[in-house]
């Protein structure tokens, strides 16, 4: 790590820090036999408590993919990820809404599953749309909000089915995964968004594994970049990119590019 | 503007300030807009008017061809001898116990069928093994018309209401379970999986997430099963006539035949058409329109 500044948070943070997620040596191939697609190869990554990580790669290399293993929605086929957080909030690229329930009901549904009381769901959910900035719009349906909107309540919905408050979870460093959430956005939206969620990312002190194909987002968010290789996907390299800010800022965007273009022209040659 | 009231809000800096109205600006311009509705009293309006004239139309059509006798009164009867035939229906009373009779079986017929279709539908859209065995029989049971089943029916119960019942299920059944089917199999497949990332096991995924999903494909489904079941009723007591059985719109029907008697038949056509469309219109319709409404798929009715 290049971090020369702040040494007196790096010589904390060393050694037996926890790590919400790690990695080690996992793979994941689709199918079987000869026709198998390996989507990741041995792909070791760590993501340490609070910090923000934004997963890097051209389309189609294994980001969701990989996503899914974290979130326990997909099984790997070889290594193991270590999970030692809270159940991960998960914040898939449409808003994916539940059409019947008003923005408020789609914040209680994790709530609801998990069976906690009407009157502790309401003030948890009022809660969580006030730090997406909702409040007062719990009774609209998804329909009538616009798609940034959407994206916040299912932000706030993510963080309602951590396990942070109840019982299981309780005091485990907590996990954010998203995959390319403002990626259906228009510019303004998507800039003003990204803004809101570094807000929220210093509010809650969560961890965060940002899913992105785009250089610049990942760069103004993320406090490291990690980029993907494509088929298969394995971690190519990381920066540093934490508090960099006017040229370091563009120096390490072009740097990035460079890099990203370089592992996609490679497919040409293959 | 206004000015910012709390001190939390002065405390924020400029540019954190300017971010704020940006969003907030974004949020206005984005939130779709409700266009404003005309009057109660207009929307009515404009909603009945138009049917009305069309009835208008028919009858008018139908006196003017009845006036120029195109064919002979036992064939065509006059407007006002069928209206006068349901007006007796009404003042003996007599119309109350038709549409108790029918409407009552029909009820029940299409409650039974609830029970039946729900459990056969779930099996069938969840076991592949079922899907794959019941499912076209299932579907193809759908296209046979129920009124096929009259004659086993009355061989095997007799005539009795049981035979009445069995061919209502036979038609309403494969409706409300293919719709079921094809409610839950048009689930967008992500919802389960974002149930599933927000923690919910195998039967509250069911529960909160694919039921209500699949809930407008399951309403088409009922809407069509109520037709059907209405319809195979009226084909079993059409044929099923019997004294022991009560008098229904079909006997009514099947009266007004076998006295040769048009202005009757026409009246009995005319009933089965007004509960049938009417049950549609009070109960189906408002029921989908406001799970539509809510759900933001409202259709120009
Ligand atoms: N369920 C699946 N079955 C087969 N192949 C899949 C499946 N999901 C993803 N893949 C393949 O795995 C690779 C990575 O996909 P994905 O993780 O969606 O990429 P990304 O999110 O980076 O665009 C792709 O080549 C894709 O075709
Ligand atoms: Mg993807």
């Amino acid at each position: 790590m290049t971090a020369t500044v702040e040494a007196g948070e790096t010589t904390i943070t060393s050694g037996t820090e926890v790590r919400p997620v790690r990695f080690h040596q996992v793979g994941k191939a689709f199918g079987h036999g000869q026709k198998a697609v390996v989507a990741l190869d041995q792909v070791d990554l760590d993501v340490y408590a609070g910090e923000f990580v934004c997963l890097l790669g051209a389309s189609g290399c294994g980001k969701t993919t990989l996503l899914n293993l974290v979130a326990g929605l997909d099984q790997p086929t070889s290594g193991r990820i270590e999970l030692s957080s809270s159940r991960p909030a998960v914040v898939f690229q449409e808003p994916a809404l539940m059409p019947w329930l008003t923005a408020a009901g789609n914040v209680e549904l994790p709530l609801r599953m998990a069976g906690v009381p009407k009157a502790a769901r309401r003030a948890k959910a009022a809660e969580l749309l006030e730090l997406v900035r909702l409040a007062g719009l719990g009774d609209k349906r998804p329909h009538e909000l616009s798609g940034g909107m959407r994206q916040r309540v299912a932000l706030a919905r993510a963080l309602a089915s951590t396990t942070d408050n109840t019982g299981s979870g309780a005091g485990k460093p907590s996990l954010l995964l998203m995959d390319e959430p403002f990626s259906a956005l228009d510019a303004i939206t998507r800039d003003v968004l990204q803004g809101e969620l570094l807000r929220i990312w210093r509010a809650t002190g969560t961890a965060i594994l940002f899913v992105t194909h785009d250089v610049r987002e990942a760069v103004r968010l993320g406090q490291r970049v990690v980029l993907l290789s494509s088929r298969p996907g394995r971690v190519v390299r990381q920066w540093d990119v934490d508090d960099l800010s006017g040229a370091g800022e563009t120096d390490a965007v072009d740097e990035i590019n460079a890099e990203l273009r370089k592992v996609i022209s490679s497919h040409a040659a293959a | 503007m206004p000015q910012p009231e709390s001190t939390g809000l002065q405390d924020r800096t400029a540019d954190d300030q300017y971010a704020g109205s940006v969003r907030a600006g974004l949020d206005a311009l984005d939130t779709p807009v409700n266009s404003a509705q005309g009057s109660l009293l207009r929307r009515i309006v404009g909603k009945v008017l138009p049917p009305i004239a069309a009835i208008v139309l028919l009858v008018l059509v139908w006196q003017l061809l009845w006036a120029a006798a195109f064919w002979p009164e036992f064939k065509l009867p006059a407007p006002v001898d069928v209206s006068s035939q349901i007006w007796q229906l009404v003042t003996t009373g007599k119309i109350i116990e038709l549409f108790w009779v029918s409407v009552h079986r029909a009820v029940i017929g299409f409650a039974i069928s609830l029970l039946i279709a729900v459990p056969l539908g779930l099996a069938i859209a969840n076991i592949t093994v079922v899907r794959r065995g019941i499912g076209p029989l299932v579907s193809g049971l759908q296209s046979l018309p129920s009124v096929a089943w009259v004659p086993a029916a009355i061989l095997w119960f007799g005539l009795n209401d049981r035979a009445i019942y069995w061919v209502v299920l036979l038609g309403a059944v494969p409706s409300i379970a293919n719709g079921l089917v094809s409610g839950l199999d048009q689930v967008p497949p992500i919802l389960p999986r974002v149930g599933k990332a927000l923690g919910a096991g195998r039967l509250g995924g069911i529960r909160y997430i694919l039921l209500p999903a699949a809930l407008p494909g399951f309403l088409g489904g009922l809407k069509q099963g109520w037709a059907f079941s209405w319809r195979s009723l009226m084909a079993a007591e059409l044929i099923a006539t019997s004294p022991d059985l009560g008098e229904g719109l079909g006997q009514y029907l099947h009266n007004g035949m076998s006295l040769s008697d048009i202005s009757m038949v026409f009246a009995g056509v005319l009933l089965i058409f007004v509960v049938g469309v009417g049950i549609e219109l009070l109960v189906f319709r408002p029921l989908e329109n406001s799970v539509l409404r809510a759900r933001g798929l409202t259709r120009a009715t």
